[in-house]
């Protein structure tokens, strides 16, 4: 499975397009990685949870999209693109999507 | 005797945000100015279609995520300055060192991964506020591409 954010990868050729497949999650961290981000807000600097959390996030909807792809035999993802929305304090919403594509080699 | 109690509390709650906050913001910048030299050779481009030049053996998605914070004491002067407008360059360092960091675990990532040219990157920034203080989430993300040996 390729994913990429370009429309077109060198040195393969796209032979069909099947669509937008797309992957999300909702996360939100527990109350006590919470409280210690709220003391971290005094002094200021990365918020360590929260990116890992975000990461994590990430990764998941990425391999969802990529699940979603494989279950219509695409092999690849193209033009992937990224959203992130807060939903409420200390939870958001993290969205991957793109074109399901079969690649062959050119 | 409370509303005394309270204005020292708010003073030295100011005094530490501002001490702790330039500390360890010129730390940071001390550390991504060394990573930048480390990864130099790791080229990140914009641009939207890959090098003509270049047949990729494999190609594939890498993102960097940071999540930053603003400090008590950034947060109360962008509260003065939003009575007079203007620029405000607490909150423009803030983000300008997010992206940095994200750009630079990017291309941590496409090394990581064997790769040394990552196009068409994209920066994307989320606020997601807690209570009165900003937080901002910035990631970067590309696609690296691992040339085929000729």
């Amino acid at each position: 499975m390729i994913t990429s954010n370009l429309e077109l990868i060198p040195g393969k050729r796209i032979v069909e397009h099947l669509g937008i497949v797309q992957g999300s999650t909702v996360r939100a961290k527990h109350a006590g990685k919470d409280l210690f981000a709220s003391l971290k807000n005094l002094v200021g600097g990365e918020l360590k949870s929260y990116t890992e959390l975000m990461q994590e996030a990430r990764t998941e909807a990425v391999e969802r999209m990529q699940a979603e792809a494989r279950s219509i035999g695409a092999n690849g993802v193209l033009n992937v693109r990224f959203a992130t929305t807060s939903i409420t304090a200390g939870a958001a919403e993290i969205l991957a999507y793109g074109s399901a594509v079969r690649l062959v080699d050119a | 005797m409370g509303a005394l109690l309270e204005l020292g509390w708010f003073l030295t709650l100011l005094a530490v945000g501002y001490g702790a906050g330039r500390i360890l913001e010129r730390r940071h910048y001390a550390s991504i100015r060394r990573r930048e030299r480390e990864l130099a050779d790791v080229l990140a481009f914009t641009m939207r279609f890959p090098p003509k030049t270049t047949r990729a053996q494999h190609a594939f998605l890498v993102s960097g995520t940071v999540v930053v914070s603003s400090d008590y004491f950034k947060t109360f002067v962008a509260g003065l300055r939003r009575l007079v407008g203007g620029r405000f360059r607490g909150y423009e360092s803030l983000l300008e060192r997010a992206r940095r960091e994200a750009l630079l675990r990017l291309k941590q990532q496409a090394r990581e991964r064997g790769s040394a040219l990552v196009v068409c990157v994209r920066f994307e920034s989320t606020a997601i506020t807690r209570g009165r203080v900003p937080s901002i989430e910035v990631v970067a993300y590309g696609t690296a591409l691992v040339p085929q040996p000729r």
